[in-house]
């Protein structure tokens, strides 16, 4: 198992604080998902880790640069080329050899489902293809650490599980995957998952680990409840009982990953 | 009861693509309604038909009780995708700008956006500027509430109090019918309508789509082994965690596969999840 990770990372980006004190673990085989939403820190975090960004404080471990691969939020893939083209190109930035070069582009075309569309423009393909050939560029050379910032960003479920698909393979091969995105329930798909809320972390861990850090309990209520921590999952409503007194009426439920980070933030917002 | 807005056997077509293909539809009063579909499924022309801004090609569309119009545009509450508020406006601006629109009185912000009222809308968060369009498009105090990919961007607290609005929006009165293609968003609906190459492929509400759609559960001690020789059989799995979870597979098949490959690992009957489900019916 190798230790790709940060310890005690922070990054400051003039006066703003974007992460602050990050502990992450990124284990080889392993799926890692980096959930929060719009200027929480996810892409500051994915170009940390690939090396493009410095800490201010803390440490980055990651493989030496030419075992990164990492696809950027707006797919990183050149329009102008076609698929093939977008491959060929990124096999001889990384001196990968011919034969090397031909075996490997054709099993990632294969693993992405992308053979058919080989000769087309990149600007022509449809979002999830366009994805899916941005993360075949960022597997090209066989890297131990893919860094993916938000890979299914504006794609349909249709598209999102074959993409995830290709995610799932590379990690079977021994790939450590560190993936962003803004939806717990695609989190829930990754081994790890650590939530950031304005650069600092919200909760981390597996689901278990995730769970047995909750203080409180989480119970359904109905639509009169007027406690301070309630949301609506379903067409109901649940609340977080802090001190894990759940009143009469209400229905202890076990807390999956959604309401989880929902009391995290909550949780944080009350100061504790 | 009058639906506020009721689709019937609506079909467009733009040249010799059908987008839209006999689709029925309502929105009553206090429910909200998921429109769900992949992309080029048809859900935005279906919305533009629903707003009156494109007109069916057959079929009949009302909202109110009478075909789209600008009298029903008052009654009528809309946020798009790129939320068609003024960047270069402040907050209060905005507002105030839609209110007087509307001829409504202005309503009060809620102490968040009031905290951000006279910033630029183009300086502050998504997730507030998503807050300022759904107060903007609340203001007059809509019946229907039209909301497109409403939370796409925001974080899971921020999705949780839009949605606690949407739910405050509903329990009010007003019917609220939300596209999108985000399962999170889907189970907060009361009912769903999905839609594959423009025409309904299911309702209900998720438990009933997923009713009766089975996933078969892989728990192996070597998963990547376990992936390798089912994705080999070409039975497609997908990884959750460290399992692998497969829609419309045989179970005695993916045992024999595994097998086959001496992979020891544990094959189990469980429901399917709501995405699952939407992957099988989108496909077909």
């Amino acid at each position: 198992m190798s230790a790709w990770g940060l310890d005690d990372a922070t990054v400051n980006l003039g006066h703003h604080v974007a992460l602050d004190g990050i502990d992450l673990a990124v284990a080889d085989g392993d799926v890692t998902s980096v959930v929060g939403g719009d200027g929480a820190g996810k892409t500051t975090l994915a170009r940390l880790m690939v090396g493009l960004l410095r800490p201010s404080r803390g440490r980055v471990r990651r493989p030496e640069r030419r075992m990164v691969g990492y696809q950027s939020e707006s797919s990183g893939v050149w329009g102008d080329l076609t698929v093939g083209e977008n491959l060929d190109f990124v096999a001889t930035a990384h001196h990968i050899g011919a034969s090397e070069r031909s075996r490997r582009i054709d099993e990632l075309l294969d693993v992405t489902r992308l053979g058919p569309a080989r000769q087309r423009l990149a600007a022509r393909l449809s979002g999830g293809m366009r994805q899916k050939l941005g993360v075949a560029m960022a597997l090209l050379p066989s890297p131990r650490l893919l860094v993916l910032d938000e890979p299914t960003t504006g794609l349909d479920p249709v598209s999102r599980t074959e993409l995830w698909a290709v995610i799932a393979r590379a990690a079977a091969g021994g790939t450590a995957v560190l993936a962003t995105t803004t939806y717990l329930e695609e989190a829930e798909r990754a081994s790890t998952v650590l939530a950031l809320d304005q650069g600092r972390p919200l909760a981390a861990g597996t689901l278990d680990q995730v769970r047995a850090a909750m203080r409180g309990a989480v119970a359904t209520v109905d639509a009169g409840f007027t406690g301070p921590f309630r949301w609506r999952r379903g067409p109901g409503w649940r609340a977080w009982f802090p001190d894990g007194d759940v009143p009469p009426g209400a229905v202890h439920v076990e807390p999956d990953l959604s309401d989880l980070v929902t009391v995290a933030a909550f949780a944080r917002r009350r100061g504790q | 009861m009058s639906a506020l807005c009721e689709v019937s056997e609506v079909s467009r077509r733009f040249g010799n693509t059908v987008a839209v293909d006999r689709v029925t539809l309502h929105v009553g009063a206090g429910e909200v309604v998921g429109l769900l579909g992949a992309n080029g499924a048809g859900k935005s022309t279906l919305i533009r038909v629903i707003l009156g801004l494109v007109a069916p090609t057959e079929g009949r569309s009302l909202l109110f009780g009478h075909p789209p119009s600008r009298a029903g545009r008052k009654r009528l509450g809309y946020v798009p995708q790129g939320l068609g508020i003024y960047a270069d406006l402040t907050v209060a601006e905005n507002i105030e700008f839609v209110a007087r629109a509307f001829s409504t009185a202005t309503p009060r912000l809620d102490p968040e956006l009031d905290e951000v009222r006279d910033r630029p809308v183009g300086t502050i968060s998504l997730g507030l500027r998503r807050r300022t369009a759904f107060a903007a498009a609340l203001c007059h105090e809509p019946e229907l509430l039209v909301l497109d990919e409403p939370t796409s961007g925001v974080g899971p607290l921020g999705r949780a109090e839009l949605w606690a609005t949407i739910g405050e929006v509903a329990a009010g009165g007003a019917g609220v019918l939300v596209s999108t293609h985000h399962m999170e968003e889907a189970e907060q609906c009361d009912r769903v309508v999905m839609l594959a190459t423009g025409k309904v492929v299911a309702e209900g509400t998720t438990a009933d789509i997923t009713a009766g759609i089975g996933a078969l559960e892989v728990e192996a001690a070597d998963w990547a082994a376990a992936l390798d020789a089912l994705d080999a059989a070409g039975l497609r799995p997908g990884l959750v965690g460290r399992r692998l979870r497969m829609v419309g597979v045989d179970r005695d098949r993916a045992a024999a596969v595994l097998a086959g490959a001496g992979v020891a690992a544990a094959v189990r009957d469980t429901p399917a999840g709501f995405e699952e489900a939407f992957v099988a019916m989108a496909e077909v």
